[in-house]
């Protein structure tokens, strides 16, 4: 029984881990690139959520003998899809006019965006929880080991790895990977070898949105419930993740996530469960004391 | 081939190019030599549109290219070597200079050109896998030679290559400069605070102080003219 308790805390955190993880690569790839903080990062993980409850519900309504597969596939891309454009149009209006202005106001103008998309949110929707659907199949044959596993968390945990392979293929291979390195690590030298810079930040922005609302759809088909609010706590905690990685780092951001997620699901499940957002906070600061710049981060960020 | 009429650039509030005019013709090695802060380096980032000018044109290839993007600038064949080498720090050399044909898609050209600048540059070949931020500063210098010309520039320009390198380094790189202008027929717009060399090797030049030009003649002139040996080189 000790044993198996253990493994479904470890499968639990490693579920949660991949869900900031794939919140968490999105702040750390903008940071990386504009060297920005996106507070409103959490927000499109929150509307991509609500995207695929809509998508779900019209289709689910209007055309009840839909197979369930394809109902979770429009919803999903539904979701990502929106969650991109939101990202593009947030970077276009809220980030791209403060391109030279110091980093500060590029900041507050982060705040504004999330609270402009939480308040947005809260009216055109509901401030009530609303009811989300399953939108992962059961699978059977988990169902001896149900009580260790379950079929939501495996998914999560699958997804999450092919979305990583799948980037770093992206980033180490492709021409838009080779000039996002090169963005990130010289705007100007970038620029300068005919790298259309605008255009690069603008795909990082639609990148990080769409595995940000990819993990907003898996999580709330898990939990059963979303509102306006689950951008913030989940953005707080993915952002956590990417500064404990080492902030600006792709492979520290899932470290991060990963650690993050099992700290709180060992600690809440041997320790107490009422503290589990506090283990978050504590190794975070345990960490920033020794290592400052995080796991995985670079000293030398700051160039002259 | 690059022609600048009354630019005025600005920094914010502060007035950086006050109305210059300079011409490079096809094939020329010019150069532009001035004291710190004269405004070498945003000439330079003003002809590659990274500060566009406030009001004034410049054009190459008879195209205005003022309120173009840096991007498409490097696409027309304008390439720079900024002051500072800029190395991509985590890239290694080999990525850096795949990256300076970044906009091409010949490939058995880009092969090419390849071997050209290991043949330029031997000890880049050697240092193919080490990243850009572990080499020397000279090696650097080269790498962001060899990038730009990878790009495959008709005109290259250049800032301050000379700028923290021994004097037997500086003297290859010169040499490399006439080489590649010669070898390749780039047109090379070389901004300098080592007068002394880069007169050596231009055919013409430009002299600027705080955001003017206030002399343009043959290199061999300026070497002889009294104010420019008073003030720059040294004599």
């Amino acid at each position: 029984m000790q044993l198996e308790y253990f493994i479904s805390l470890l499968l639990g955190g490693l579920a949660k881990g991949s869900i900031y993880a794939l919140i968490a690569l999105g702040y750390t790839m903008v940071y990386g690139i504009i060297q920005l903080i996106n507070f409103a990062h959490g927000e499109i993980y929150m509307i991509g959520a609500f995207t695929a409850l809509i998508f779900s519900t019209v289709i689910t309504y209007t055309m009840p003998d839909t197979a369930f597969l394809i109902n979770v596939g429009i919803s999903f891309t539904g979701a990502i899809i929106f969650a991109a454009a939101y990202g593009f149009t947030m970077e276009r209006i809220a980030y791209r006019p403060l391109r030279n202005a110091p980093r500060l106001s590029a900041l507050i103008s982060a705040i504004g965006m999330s609270i402009l998309l939480q308040n947005y949110v809260l009216l055109a929707q509901t401030p009530d929880f609303l009811p989300f659907p399953s939108l992962v199949p059961n699978f059977s044959f988990l169902e001896p080991i149900e009580y260790i596993v379950s079929s939501n968390q495996i998914v999560i945990i699958v997804t999450t790895i092919i979305v990583m392979i799948l980037l770093t293929l992206l980033i180490k291979f492709t021409r838009v990977g080779k000039a996002m390195r090169a963005t990130a690590q010289d705007k100007t030298m970038a620029q300068l070898i005919g790298i259309n810079v605008d255009k690069i930040i603008a795909i990082t922005f639609v990148i990080g949105s769409s595995t940000a609302a990819l993990g907003g759809v898996l999580i709330s088909s898990n939990i059963g419930q979303i509102n306006y609010y689950i951008g913030f706590i989940a953005g707080i905690k993915a952002f956590v993740a990417a500064v404990l990685g080492g902030i600006g780092s792709i492979p520290g951001a899932v470290l991060g996530s990963l650690i993050l997620g099992l700290t709180e699901s060992f600690g809440s499940g041997y320790i107490s469960s009422d503290y589990e957002d506090a283990f978050a906070f504590i190794f975070l600061v345990i960490i920033l004391i020794f290592k400052p710049e995080g796991i995985l981060g670079r000293k030398d960020n700051q160039k002259v | 081939m690059l022609k600048l009429e009354s630019v005025n650039t600005y920094y914010g509030n502060i007035h950086a190019l006050k109305g210059i005019d300079i011409e490079i013709n096809k094939g020329e090695i010019v150069t532009l030599i001035g004291a710190n802060g004269a405004g070498k380096s945003t000439t330079l980032m003003t002809i590659s549109g990274v500060v566009p000018p406030k009001t004034g044109t410049v054009t190459f290839k008879g195209e205005n290219i003022s309120s173009k993007n840096p991007d498409e600038i490097v696409q027309m064949g304008l390439v720079q070597v900024p002051e500072g080498r800029h190395i991509f720090p985590y890239l290694t050399v080999q990525e850096n200079l795949d990256m300076g044909a970044f906009l091409r898609k010949d490939k058995p050209a880009i092969k090419k050109d390849l071997e050209y600048v290991f043949e330029l540059f031997p000890r880049l070949s050697e240092r193919r896998k080490q990243t850009g931020g572990t080499l020397s500063g000279g090696e650097q210098q080269m790498l962001a030679i060899s990038r730009a010309i990878m790009a495959k520039p008709d005109l290259l320009l250049l800032d301050e290559p000379s700028l923290g390198l021994a004097p037997i380094i500086v003297m290859q790189i010169f040499e490399i400069i006439k080489k590649i202008n010669r070898e390749n027929n780039t047109t090379i717009f070389l901004v300098e605070q080592n007068a002394n060399m880069a007169l050596k090797v231009a055919h013409r030049g430009y002299v600027m102080e705080t955001g003017r030009i206030t002399i343009s003649d043959k290199s061999e002139n300026l070497l002889a003219n009294d104010s420019v040996r008073k003030a720059y080189l040294g004599m």
